[in-house]
């Protein structure tokens, strides 16, 4: 069998010397619970296996020029990035309960938090949760937590998706989650502060936003601190480049989807949550959290610390129910920073809203099609209206070879011409021009 | 070693951005940006290569050598899902392609691994239907105890309460506490097994359900899981099964035929997809018919021309709990698993499994105390003997022992309920010859911990630090380096 060391002779040879059977071994399973159907195919070989999974694959159309975003990213991934993570030193270790046979991936992380610290403009960071919407769940319950309080404000130009996650798993929990409908693409100011009160615990908002629109919270932060609530900032670190960080606005927690640091697309996964706050709020932060400290002979050494906040120690009274992380997609992410390095991802989100700005330039001089918004500050996404439905449109553009955007009907009423296009730093000139032109033609 | 940082050396570039060929941006507001770029090292890509490198050397997987950590079944990853992971068909694939119209069309090879992965997981455990959702296996309890809260709500039912045994893993009471209920610890009995009786007192009309590992932690399986089914079923109450260990018995039996209702699984455990040194994992969960339409959408269905599609309109579903279908990369990882052992190989899974652990159970049991006497299933408890303990040899000592041994030591001090514990689970991919090398080791650590305790506490001291002081980590807190 493949993957299975021991010969038949070996089995044979060790029940022997343990002096049982194979169905003395399975004979604490009670006879009517033994399986009553187990009707799976035979076993493949591997290159079997490669051939089938080939041939799926084959059936996936990644040959469309991709101008789809809205929070998931097409950037270009470094070489290098793809020998270190398939060193199996890293991939095949467990979550690092025994420090010494663990340094490296303790360290790794230690320099992880760090580097999104650094980007984001905070004090803390833990060492990874499971996605970008996840991450600003938990940000949500965490500021439940620090303010003891239940409401929760969130505008919508928040990530849609996100927002479907959190009434997911706020259904069954006694917490007020109140919706703000966006002014002109920008956060709703004025819905927003008239809703804060003595009972809001945090206001949640994102940037750039859904739209791809940036914005400065520093005065939400300051009208949230008023009341005693806490600003919740969902963020695009590719972005942080070059944009303000959240930390410099008066955020208090900082989360948000890391897949642009690095990692493929992936149809949806393996992602990573960051999360960063202030270290008045570290006890109550969830996740996993890597220290640094001294071993017994006073060298610098990495260990997992404060755990007492997590579930294998405080059980039900745990911050999280938080366990495996996304602690490769972590390692990812700091290798793709390290390479990048200060300048490099400067000049990386530079490049992104270059080509964005140019890309918005020569779709509205299309006849017919006209930005959406009035805001016109946006980093590297933004929405047209098109002059029919945006959903068709787009469908006629796959043919032509285009991913040309996301049509922002499924998530928002009275949006039905609207898309959502996304420049990264992969799509060229050339390529840019050619969308237009057949947009242009579509139309 | 030095930080990252700490090598960082003033214009250094490890990557050069391609020039802007375009005008420069008009897009962007001074006050809008940040004022200094963030502080990240400057280093070349051979110093980046140099530090992972070594860092990597300062780690240990399952391919270094035996890591027979309890509850955590360090199985060997093939090497050819990840290859196959890596295929750009799939690793280039954006989530957001089959929500276009036409588009599930260009994602038919991506929704058939999905929809694929559905049907083998029903039949192995003998659900209706599963979702590849859930992140990780603590996702999957979060996922599962959703859509209990879902059916009681939808049966009108005003439930609070879900009883979990005290051997359980800390992410059951997590996350039944999170998803809002309140949770009832019940005992072990003394043959390891959640304590019947004291079940069955809990058991009343404001209890949710029950969730349970079988094999459990202990790596015992309980004889009266169908009899605990049928009595939380009386109080239209769920039975929840932890998958956590379905190593242990996949292809010999399954949770659906002992009377449980939802079903998680921990991807990289009965599948093999690697556990990345802490994630990222996949934690589908699975359910009984009359709880099919609860769960999260969307669901990947096949329709009568043979194509795959994705379903969103489910007016009973407890709504998203991921962005998009899991995390792909490794439900693919685990589908290439199953395909290759197909029948035969999964149940050999279990029988090589369980073999080793009772190998290894019978082979130490002179030298070590077991927790529970009798036949184990995927992994066995020890504690330290009488001895061992008169001379203050703790689990710990033993653990750091078989560190300069040159094997990853098993999981000690859980489960709780065990003192002293340590949790060995060989795993089904691990051979005769490397169980023997470890059953060596440990018995001449047993040896040491009566002739020279000594040398025990001063383990190890072959790695590059030894024992850090944990409490002085949480007390001066250094979480950053800024």
């Amino acid at each position: 069998m493949p993957f299975i060391s021991n010969t038949a002779e070996q089995r044979q040879e060790m029940l022997a010397a343990i002096g049982l059977t194979m169905e003395d071994l399975f004979g604490d399973i009670p006879k009517d619970l033994m399986a009553g159907s187990f009707k799976l195919p035979r076993g493949l070989t591997e290159q079997e296996v490669r051939n089938r999974l080939a041939d799926l694959a084959a059936k996936n159309h990644i040959d469309l020029t991709c101008f789809l975003g809205g929070g998931f990213y097409d950037h270009f991934i470094p070489a290098a990035i793809y020998g270190l993570i398939g060193r199996s030193e890293f991939y095949t270790a467990y979550t690092p309960y025994q420090p010494e046979l663990s340094q490296g991936t303790l360290q790794a992380i230690y320099e992880y938090q760090s580097a999104i610290c650094r980007l984001t403009g905070m004090e803390v960071a833990n060492a990874s949760l499971y996605d970008g919407g996840t991450a600003l769940y938990e940000a949500m319950m965490m500021a439940l937590r620090i303010t003891g309080r239940n409401k929760i404000i969130i505008d919508d130009s928040v990530n849609p998706i996100y927002r479907v996650m959190m009434h997911s798993y706020t259904r069954n929990l006694r917490i007020e989650l109140e919706q703000t409908h966006c002014e002109d693409g920008l956060a709703n100011r004025r819905r927003i502060l008239a809703g804060l009160d003595n009972e809001t615990a945090a206001v949640i908002v994102q940037n750039p936003n859904f739209f791809g629109c940036i914005d400065d919270f520093t005065d939400i932060a300051e009208a949230a601190h008023a009341v005693g609530a806490l600003l919740v900032v969902s963020a695009y670190p590719i972005s942080l480049g070059i944009l303000k960080d959240p930390g410099s606005m008066g955020a208090d927690i900082v989360t948000g989807e890391g897949q642009s640091l690095g990692m493929p697309m992936s149809f949806g996964g393996p992602y990573l949550g960051f999360m960063a706050s202030l270290t008045k709020h570290v006890r109550k932060m969830p996740g996993r959290i890597v220290g640094r400290t001294l071993d017994r002979q006073g060298r610098q050494a990495f260990v997992l610390t404060l755990q007492a906040r997590e579930q294998h120690i405080r059980r039900a009274k745990a911050t999280s129910n938080i366990c495996s992380n996304e602690a490769l997609c972590a390692l990812t992410a700091l290798l793709y920073m390290s390479l990048m390095g200060k300048e490099g991802l400067r000049e990386t989100a530079q490049l992104c809203a270059d080509r964005a700005s140019y890309a918005y330039h020569r779709i509205t001089a299309i006849d017919g099609v006209r930005p959406h918004f009035h805001a016109k500050w946006f980093f590297n996404e933004f929405v047209v209206d098109l002059p029919c439905e945006a959903a068709d449109v787009v469908a006629r553009l796959i043919e032509k070879g285009f991913a040309a955007g996301f049509p922002l009907s499924r998530y928002y009423d009275g949006m039905d011409n609207a898309l959502l296009i996304c420049v990264t730093e992969k799509r060229t000139k050339q390529e840019i021009g050619m969308l237009a032109e057949a947009l242009d033609a579509v139309l | 070693m030095r930080l990252l940082f700490e090598k960082s050396v003033l214009g250094r570039r490890g990557i050069r951005v391609p020039a802007a060929d375009v005008p420069t941006t008009i897009n962007l507001r001074g006050d809008l940006l940040r004022e200094a770029p963030a502080e990240l090292p400057e280093l070349s890509e051979l110093d980046v290569v140099r530090h992972f490198t070594e860092l990597s050397r300062r780690n240990f997987g399952v391919d270094t050598n035996f890591y027979p950590l309890g509850s955590c079944t360090m199985k060997y990853n093939p090497k050819v899902a990840e290859r196959i992971a890596s295929y750009p068909g799939f690793a280039h694939l954006h989530p957001l392609l089959p929500q276009l119209r036409i588009g599930g069309m260009l994602t038919q090879g991506a929704l058939a691994v999905l929809y694929e992965t559905d049907l083998l997981l029903r039949e192995i455990t003998g659900m209706a239907g599963f979702t590849m959702q859930p992140l990780a296996g603590a996702h999957g309890e979060l996922c599962g105890m959703m859509i209990m809260a879902a059916y009681h709500h939808d049966r009108g039912n005003d439930k609070t309460t879900v009883l979990i045994p005290d051997s359980a893993h800390g992410t059951n009471p997590a996350s039944a506490a999170i998803a809002g209920y309140d949770v009832v610890s019940v005992p072990t009995d003394e043959h390891g097994v959640m304590d019947l009786k004291a079940f069955k007192a809990a058991v009343n009309d404001k209890v949710a359900g029950v969730m349970l590992t079988c094999p459990n932690t202990l790596g015992l399986f309980n004889p009266h899981i169908r009899e605990i089914c049928d009595v939380i079923h009386r109080v239209d109450g769920l039975a929840y099964y932890d998958g956590a260990n379905l190593n242990a018995i996949v292809g010999k039996a399954r949770p659906g035929d002992f009377g449980f209702d939802i079903v998680h699984l921990n991807l990289h455990k009965t599948f093999a997809t690697p556990h990345g040194g802490g994630g990222p994992g996949a934690g589908p969960v699975g359910v009984t018919e009359p709880l099919v339409d609860f769960l999260p959408v969307s669901i990947v269905v096949k329709r009568n021309d043979g194509t795959y599609a994705l379903e969103y309109d489910r007016a009973r579903s407890i709504g998203y709990v991921a962005p998009f279908y899991g995390n792909f990369g490794i439900v693919l990882r685990a589908y290439v698993y199953m395909l290759m052992l197909g029948r035969e190989g999964l149940a050999e899974v279990a029988e090589n499994a369980v073999l080793n652990a009772n190998y290894v159970r019978c082979r130490l049991k002179g030298h070590y105390k077991l927790a529970y006497e009798g036949v184990c299933k995927h992994e066995c408890v020890f504690t330290v003997t009488d001895e061992m303990a008169a001379n203050e040899v703790h689990a710990i000592d033993i653990a750091k022992a078989l560190i300069d041994r040159g094997f990853h030591p098993p999981t000690v001090y859980f489960p709780t309920v065990v003192k002293e514990s340590m949790m060995i689970e060989p795993t089904e991919t691990e051979s005769k010859e490397t169980l023997d090398a470890f059953i060596d080791a440990m018995i001449e650590i047993a040896q040491l911990a009566t002739t020279d305790p000594q040398k025990l506490k001063d383990a190890p001291i072959t790695t590059p630090v030894s024992r850090p002081d944990e409490v002085v980590a949480a007390k001066n807190l250094d979480i950053a380096c800024l």
